[in-house]
């Protein structure tokens, strides 16, 4: 069961995510060694691969700012899942596109080292026994997640149209 | 029951009669705009295509645009060869509104989108920028996307899956007081709703005092509308929005898509201009404003003009005015960077170049510049910045352990001679 390895205040901006300075690198397999950089020790033990998998706990307006989708990219290639108060649209919106796993639960209490589990309607937190709602993805971007991601979605749209 | 801007811009594009907030579209694009991360688009339409035998081509090169401007000229081995991975295909796709890094046709690419009267009232904009929300000041849909989902644009037209956004109807009346500007107004608004206020909303500008107001202001106000959340910011077009796109040499006939009187708003803010002073945000969200009266007196080590939020030439004309026989304190430097070449060239022909250099500040080259401090203008560690810019994240000028306030080009310039946060007053 993954286990939260950090928790961020409200507004962590895509400055924090994948700071400005590193947006040269743009594909998806270069971008995870700059995840959270600033955050020295969390940068080092994602790259060591300790925090492999695990749950961030965050507070609202999760990635704010810029539409850099390597914001996105580089959380998902440490597989980690997020989940927030509330999620910034752009972020989201490139979440989903790249299949990271983002929910947006208004009410979540967890600690660092907390085990959690998530179920279609709700998060568990398994070390407190509480359990918090999680508001649906609106269904427009079900269909997306459905289909595996943004590229299969439209390769499959574009075959429909070449027909 | 009435639509609002966006519902009949977002229906005209589907193909609908009409469509309410909620709606899941899939409209046609009529702008598709990236900068350098077009590097990054470029690797993801490739894999749309990948194992379809469809050999892969862009849906329309004419309505793709692609501007050069947040490494330029670049910075680094990495950038470049970036750069020149996506001069290859626009060659290729024969994308026709590329704008390189030359003095006769680059700047910042909401301002290049701007001046060369790309986007008209009633167009569906997309960007791989966040600040694409800028050109709702033409009565547009503007707003920001990824690079998988300008990709997908590339391919397809149209943006897959759009849900219709709800509106928020911000009506500002009243006449804006001497050394009071835009800047001020959307701070303000921003201050008030918060970072987060009209998330996933569109905001949709009334009043008077947007009536009156230029369309560099207009910019502005939309251009930041995504501090606080938005999706997109959009002003009605009229008689203005004509003036400014016959001037960028549009001839075409324009057709303005206008709100019905009965259309339905989640929430109306009302505010007047003519009680509004000169505003700060704070370090370190764009919605910790407050009135510059409210703000301590701290030293400035960094003075920062330029920006696609205000790198005009009204903006560098304050500041000249200001800054006319005066020095830029000691301890102080000050960046200026126009949003444009042709801005660049305007003000220097009006001579606030000489002003500029006379009073020590230093002027850059057009471009992103130090906004988001990967390239020009980092700040050391302890240092403050205050700037004209529209972020203040941490770290967001190049240094997490540095502040940054965001102010209007008045306020910035008279903060340069003092070398602290100063309320500009300037005369008749």
């Amino acid at each position: 069961m993954p286990k939260v390895i950090f928790k961020f205040d409200n507004d962590v901006s895509t400055d924090t995510i994948y700071p400005g300075r590193y947006m040269a690198t743009v594909l998806p397999t270069e971008t995870p060694q700059y995840c959270f950089a600033d955050y020295t020790e969390l940068n080092a033990k994602l790259n060591s691969g300790e925090y492999k998998g695990g749950v961030i706990i965050a507070g609202e307006n999760f990635g704010c700012g810029s539409s850099r989708e390597q914001a996105a990219s580089t959380i998902l290639g440490h597989n980690l899942i997020v989940i927030a108060k509330s999620v910034a649209r752009i972020f989201m919106q490139n979440a989903v596109n790249l299949g990271l796993e983002l929910i947006t639960c208004p009410t979540i209490e967890a600690e660092i080292g907390d085990e959690i589990e998530i179920l279609p309607d709700k998060v568990i937190n398994k070390s407190t026994g509480k359990e918090f709602e999680i508001i649906p993805l609106p269904p427009a971007r079900k269909a997306i997640i459905e289909a595996g991601g943004l590229i299969p979605y439209t390769r499959k749209r574009l075959l429909e149209k070449m027909k | 029951m009435g639509m609002t801007i966006v519902e009949k811009i977002l229906a005209r594009a589907s193909g609908l009669q009409s469509v309410k907030a909620g709606d899941v579209v899939e409209p046609a694009v009529d702008v598709a705009m990236s900068h350098e991360n077009a590097a990054l688009v470029i690797n993801q339409f490739f894999e749309v295509f990948k194992g379809t035998g469809i050999e892969p081509k862009v849906w329309d090169p004419d309505k793709i645009a692609i501007i050069f401007d947040h490494r330029v000229p670049a910075e680094s081995a990495k950038t470049a060869t970036n750069q020149k991975k996506i001069r290859d295909f626009v060659r290729a796709n024969k994308i026709s509104r590329f704008h390189d890094i030359r003095s006769d046709e680059g700047g910042i690419c909401h301002q290049i989108l701007a001046e060369y009267g790309y986007v008209k009232p009633g167009y569906v904009v997309v960007g791989t920028d966040s600040h694409t929300t800028t050109h709702g000041a033409f009565g547009a849909f503007a707003f920001g996307i990824g690079a998988t989902e300008m990709a997908s644009v590339w391919t397809l037209g149209s943006i897959l899956n759009v849900e219709v956004p709800e509106t928020i109807k911000v009506v500002v009346n009243g006449k804006f007081k001497k050394n009071v500007f835009p800047k001020d107004l959307i701070l303000y608004l921003i201050g008030k709703i918060t970072a987060q206020g009209a998330n996933f909303k569109v905001i949709e500008f009334h009043g008077e005092a947007i009536k009156n107001m230029p369309m560099s202001g207009r910019l502005v106000l939309c251009n930041m509308s995504v501090e606080a959340g938005a999706t997109s910011g959009i002003v009605p077009p009229d008689e203005e929005t004509v003036r400014y796109l016959r001037e960028a040499g549009v001839e075409e006939e324009l057709n303005f898509l206008l709100p019905d009187e009965d259309a339905k708003y989640s929430q109306i803010v009302e505010i007047d201009a003519s009680e509004l002073t000169p505003q700060i945000a704070k370090p370190h969200t764009v919605d910790n404003v407050k009135p510059i009266s409210e703000v301590e007196k701290v030293h400035i080590d960094q003075i920062v003009i330029g920006s696609c939020t205000n790198g005009r030439i009204d903006d560098l004309e304050i500041a000249a005015k200001i800054l006319k026989g005066k020095k830029v304190a000691a301890g102080t430097r000050m960046l200026i960077f126009p949003a444009s070449w042709r801005i660049y060239k305007e003000a220097l022909a009006k001579g606030y170049l000489q002003t500029f250099t006379e009073a020590g500040a230093v002027i850059m080259n057009p471009g992103c510049g130090c906004c988001l401090g990967v390239h020009q203008g980092a700040l050391g560690d302890g240092e403050v910045a205050l700037s004209t810019t529209n972020r203040n994240f941490k770290g967001r000028m190049g240094n997490p352990k540095a502040e940054v306030y965001l102010c209007s080009p008045a306020v910035a310039a008279a903060s340069a001679i003092t070398g602290v946060i100063t309320e500009p007053n300037i005369g008749d």
